[in-house]
Order: C-alpha cells, then sequence, then structure tokens
C-alpha cells in the first residue's frame, strides 16, 4: 500500500503535544541532505514552491536574489505571526521546530549565510521553549543558530520591521526601498522567510521537487497550511493540497456549527467573501483572485449566521487602526477615521453620507503608508462593506440582535489545536 | 532637434512622499498644486505618475522645500 499523500508537514504530529525532538524529527523524515547550492535552488525553483508569508513570492526568486550577493548575514526565520486569526507558524516552531530549522540551515547554505536566527514573539511562549531545546539539541558547528525575541504588535511581523527590530531599533516598518536582500540585517544582504516556506524547502530537499509536486494542481503545486476558525465544530490547522474545494475544508474542520454568512481569507488583512460564493471556491491562487481574494498566509475565518458582519469588522477594523505602527500620517490619521465611521455605521448612528465618505478615505488611504497595513486594513474594510451592504440600512432602523463571533484580537497563546 | 531638446524629452520625473519622514507642513501642496492635493489630515496625495516636463521645475523646489526632505524627486534620464 502506498504511503498517504498527506500529511507532509504535519507527519508525525499524531496528536500530540509535545514538540518533536532531533531523534523523532530524523525517525520521520530521515537525514538532512547536503546539497550544492545551485541544487537546492534549482529544486525548489523547479517545485513552484511560493512562499508562504502572504506575500506569495516565489521562494526560488527569493534565494537567487540573496545568493547572487556577497557578504549575506543571515537567515532569518520570521517567525513573528501576529496575525490573531492565524496559528499555522506556531504550530510548526512549538511542535515541528526541527523541520523548520532544516531549512533554514538549507537556505543559509545555498545563500552562503553566517548565521541563522529565529525571531518570534514574546508572547508566543510555547515555540520559544521549543526552539531553546531544538537549538542545543543542534549544536550546528558551522553555523550558529540563535533565537531573537520581540514584543508583540501587528506590524512587527512584517519584514523591514522585523530587519530593523534585529539592528538593534524599534520593530517597525521601513521605507523601502532597500529591501532586505539588499540591505537587511546588519546592513548586509538577508533571506528573511516564513516558517512554512522553509519547512517545505526541508522537504523538497529530501524528496525532490516531482515529489512536491504530486500533490496540488500544476498551477498552485504542493500542499499548505490553513487556519480555519469561526463557525466551525472544529477550528485549527489543517494541511491540505493546493486546488482542494472550499467545502472539503470545511468538512476537514468539522463542518459548520450553524449556516455561514461569510467567510474572511487572509485573516484581518484579507476580504470577506459572502458564503455561498466562497464555498464554491477552491483553495487556487489564480481563482481567489478573480474573486477578489486571497489566502494570504492561509487563514480563513467563518461568520455564521447568528453574528453580525457589521460588528465584527468594527471590531477588527478599530484593531488594525490602534496596531499601526504610527509613523505615517494617513495610515494613522486615516484608519482611526475609518474605524470610527465603520462602528457607527454598525451601531447604525452614522449620517446619510458616511459610506461614501468611508469608500473615499479608503481610496485615498491605500498605498500611502510606508508598508502595506492600511492596504490591508481598507481592502478589508471595503470587502466588508461590500459584503454586509444590505445591513447597513437594517441597522439603521432596528438594534443589531446578533451574538459576538469570538474573533480574537490580539496574540492567542495556548490555543494551539492539532 | 537640438541635443539638449532632445535630452530633455527623454527625461523622466516621478515624485514620491518618504510616508515616515512626512509631517504634514503642506508646503509641497502650496508650491506645486498642480501635482499634489492635501488629504483630510494634511498629507500629501501625488496626483499623477509622472511629472510633465513644464513642471519640473516647480517639483524641484517642491522637493527642496520640503522642511524634512520627505518629498523626493526621483529623476532619470533614459539612454
Amino acid at each position: 500500500m502506498s504511503p498517504p499523500l498527506l500529511p507532509r508537514l504535519l507527519l508525525g504530529l499524531d496528536g500530540q503535544a509535545d514538540a518533536i525532538d532531533l531523534r523523532r524529527h530524523l525517525d520521520i523524515h530521515g537525514p538532512l541532505p547536503r546539497l550544492r547550492p545551485e541544487a537546492l535552488i534549482d529544486e525548489v525553483e523547479r517545485s513552484g514552491l511560493r512562499g508562504r508569508g502572504g506575500a506569495d513570492f516565489p521562494a526560488a526568486l527569493k534565494l537567487r536574489a540573496v545568493a547572487s550577493r556577497r557578504r549575506v548575514s543571515a537567515v532569518v526565520v520570521n517567525g513573528s505571526e501576529t496575525e490573531p486569526a492565524s496559528l499555522k507558524d506556531h504550530l510548526l516552531l512549538a511542535r515541528l521546530p526541527h523541520l523548520v530549522l532544516d531549512g533554514a540551515l538549507l537556505a543559509a547554505e545555498a545563500v552562503g549565510a553566517e548565521e541563522v536566527i529565529v525571531k518570534v514573539d514574546e508572547s508566543a511562549r510555547e515555540a520559544i521553549a521549543a526552539l531553546e531545546d531544538a537549538i542545543r539539541e543542534r549544536r550546528e558547528r558551522e553555523l550558529s543558530i540563535s533565537l531573537a525575541i520581540g514584543p508583540d504588535g501587528y506590524v512587527t511581523g512584517e519584514e523591514s520591521a522585523v530587519i530593523r527590530f534585529l539592528n538593534g531599533r524599534v520593530p517597525k516598518p521601513q521605507f523601502v526601498p532597500p529591501r532586505p536582500f539588499e540591505r537587511g540585517y546588519r546592513n548586509r544582504p538577508t533571506l528573511i522567510q516564513n516558517p512554512e516556506t522553509l519547512a517545505q524547502i526541508a522537504l523538497v530537499a529530501r524528496h525532490g521537487e516531482a515529489w512536491y509536486r504530486e500533490l496540488g494542481t500544476v498551477a498552485d503545486p504542493g500542499s499548505v497550511l490553513v487556519t480555519i476558525s469561526g463557525a466551525v465544530a472544529h477550528p485549527g490547522v489543517y494541511e491540505l493540497a493546493f486546488g482542494t474545494p472550499m467545502t472539503d475544508l470545511v468538512q476537514a474542520a468539522g463542518g459548520p456549527v450553524e449556516p455561514l454568512r461569510a467567510l474572511l481569507f487572509g485573516g484581518y488583512f484579507g476580504t470577506w467573501i459572502g458564503a455561498a460564493r466562497a464555498m464554491g471556491l477552491t483553495l487556487a491562487r489564480e481563482e481567489l483572485n478573480a474573486s477578489g481574494c486571497s489566502l494570504g498566509a492561509g487563514v480563513i475565518f467563518a461568520l455564521g449566521q447568528s453574528a453580525c458582519g457589521l460588528h465584527e469588522s468594527a471590531r477588527i477594523i478599530g484593531y488594525l487602526a490602534e496596531q499601526s505602527a504610527g509613523q505615517c500620517g494617513p495610515c494613522v490619521h486615516g484608519l482611526a477615521a475609518i474605524a470610527e465611521s465603520v462602528a457607527a455605521l454598525a451601531d447604525g448612528v452614522a449620517h446619510e453620507q458616511e459610506r461614501s465618505r468611508v469608500l473615499r478615505w479608503c481610496s485615498e488611504v491605500r498605498g500611502r503608508g510606508a508598508c502595506h497595513h492600511p492596504n490591508g486594513a481598507v481592502r478589508f474594510v471595503e470587502s466588508a462593506l461590500k459584503v454586509f451592504g444590505e445591513d447597513l440600512e437594517d441597522h439603521r432602523r432596528v438594534r443589531c440582535q446578533a451574538l459576538p463571533a469570538g474573533l480574537p484580537l490580539g496574540p492567542q497563546t495556548g490555543a494551539l489545536i492539532r | 532637434m537640438s541635443a539638449r531638446e532632445r535630452s530633455a524629452e527623454q527625461r523622466t520625473a516621478r515624485l514620491r512622499v518618504n510616508p515616515i519622514a512626512c509631517e504634514a507642513h503642506g508646503l509641497c501642496a502650496e508650491l506645486l498644486p498642480e501635482i499634489i492635493r492635501l488629504d483630510d489630515w494634511g498629507y500629501p496625495i501625488i496626483e499623477t505618475d509622472e511629472v510633465p516636463p513644464e513642471l519640473l521645475g516647480l517639483a524641484r523646489r517642491a522637493a527642496d522645500a520640503c522642511p524634512t526632505l520627505a518629498l523626493i524627486l526621483d529623476e532619470d534620464r533614459q539612454r
């Protein structure tokens, strides 16, 4: 009987609550192969692997961009998973740290980096403990692996913010260019990658690009970790093949606990899609883009009909406004004003022109910050007004009776579910 | 066409704002209202991607006048 195609990344977890140690890791996955830099990058390129941090950039292109430069300082594992509705990086770092470290070491060798730095947030206590143990177990002779722990905050996981923090300054986004691959840690070329991307690289190095492509589709090969939460019976992190229908994903998570109103794709940074349309989609990049959304870092939240999309959206944009780094006028002022207006719209106390004023602000704020925070926030608001638009009139006439949907605001420690 | 006229035609220039450095002093919008307007909070919106050649001089003045050097004029000469 041939082995199952899934799980891949999550292989060996088996519902255990402890981190997989080095010996078990090697039992499950076999030894870490040593590949020449060109060979690794070629294999990753042929696999079609794309970054899993939300930007969806081809992994091999990033590797090449750094590998082509001299005096590369470090490979940074960006473990700052600051999207409250996302848990997959926490899961990887807290339970499967060796797979991530494998990928980081392979990448370091491929780009000629001097060291590996794993950056995490101080609230990620399980991940910190697991990484400290894992790093101690490896005791690399050639490459140093260290842990950098930073403060929590939605924007601290942004690439330029991570680099700025590692350079000893505030964990706030910087005005780019230059990007980390040009000038990053210690002002030298730096490869900064999402933990899931590195874990996938560790598997591609072992099993090859043809194996990687056995799952998924031609356009979107491989598997992906998705965090699904909200009105489903078993919220959590699931590993699925690209191209999987949304209905299958929701079923894997135990099915909806009540009829669904809408789904939020891509996290708080993302887009609402009405339930009927959303459930007809598959986890395929082009199809999602054509519907105006993306998976982002693999985050999906299901809103039930008993909840209120406007009020949940008001909570989220309030959070996003509050989480602004505070560096750019359009973001600080724009998101605060938008958040106040959305709250008024949700409470049914806004004036007649409020909706069009919010939409004007959204289009004016877009693209005018140093990072993508305001862009994600306004995209989110625009989708909320579109999908829940019919509620606006209702809310003016009648007080909303909906129940809170339990959307988390802030880091979710101790919430790891498998 | 003279060599100087030809090279002026080929020059492209873009105005952009470093949003971290910008403190909404508003001088840029005063000097170059043809291209820059202020949003509801006093921060500049650059209306066009490329600066037309006849406004290039004003654009340079606006970039020089910015108290925080947040307004950046990128001038490339195409070969």
